[in-house]
């Protein structure tokens, strides 16, 4: 039988992974594609546990979720294109103007 | 019925585990965003598989659909070359650690809830979800319009080239 459990299993799994990319890759884009990962893997854990209280209610925290991952999406990448017209380069390290 | 469910399951799960993994580890930044659509499908089966139909629609349509055009654009635009390979330093060893030790307390933790009974009262239909939205989370459903409205004008106001002199205002 496939319970909550098993699906909280696999998020966690998904948000290490997540997490990873987040520190290991150098890329903004990637990084950023890190990010939506673990977004991902958040709307996972919800909607597995609104099984056992209310589906529809948690479909909607979740719906809600993911217009907000939409907006931010929108706004990152636009910062990123920004942010490669001053810089030429999304490599994270050579990103260093906010350093003191 | 039982064994084609789990099966089901585990089908997504790896699928999603896999392709996870190879957008973090793909040094070409289109063939990361292509796994990535990956992971987006096989969670949206993961949703049909809890019954949230009207949310696994949504996934697809959304994340691999306008989010991945999105990514796909901005790597278009930016051009970008594979990434060199390089030794890792101590940050880089530094990070896999801590992602590793985040897995293992995580799966701790997720092993440690009790697995309740499923009965959830409402289903994920489209139709009962509009009927909570309509009901009870209009404020949200609105707050999440407005969110949007906000985000595309900051999206045009970053994005958009600026005129010489702007640029020198901006200096100044």
């Amino acid at each position: 039988m496939i319970t909550v459990v098993d699906y909280y299993v696999v998020a966690s799994i998904l948000f290490a992974i997540g997490a990873l990319g987040f520190l290991l890759r150098k890329n903004v884009l990637v990084m950023f594609m890190s990010v939506e990962l673990m977004l991902n893997s958040a709307n996972l854990v919800l909607v597995a546990s609104a099984k056992s209280f209310d589906l529809a209610r948690g479909s909607a925290f979740a719906l809600v979720s993911v217009a907000v991952a939409a907006a931010e999406v929108g706004v990152g990448l636009a910062i990123i294109i920004a942010l490669f017209r001053l810089k030429a380069t999304v490599d994270a390290e050579e990103i260093t103007n906010l350093r003191g | 019925m039982e064994v084609l469910e789990r099966v089901a399951f585990y089908v997504m799960a790896v699928i999603a585990v896999a392709s996870a993994l190879l957008v973090v580890v793909n040094r070409n930044p289109v063939a990361s965003a292509m796994s990535l659509v990956g992971t987006f499908l096989a969670v949206a089966g993961l949703y049909l598989t809890l019954n949230a139909t009207f949310l696994s629609a949504i996934q697809v349509l959304v994340y691999a659909g306008a989010i991945m055009v999105l990514f796909l654009f901005v790597i278009m635009l930016l051009n970008l070359e594979r990434e060199p390979f390089d030794l890792p330093g101590f940050g880089r060893i530094a990070g896999f650690a801590l992602s590793v030790v985040l897995l293992f307390s995580l799966i701790s933790l997720a092993l440690n809830a009790t697995a309740r009974p499923e009965t959830s009262a409402r289903g994920g239909s489209g139709a009962e979800i509009g009927d909570v939205f309509f009901s009870d989370y209009l404020f949200p459903f609105e707050m999440a319009s407005l969110l949007l409205l906000v985000a595309m004008v900051g999206v045009i106001v970053v994005a958009r080239r600026r005129k010489p002199e702007e640029e020198e205002e901006g200096e100044a």
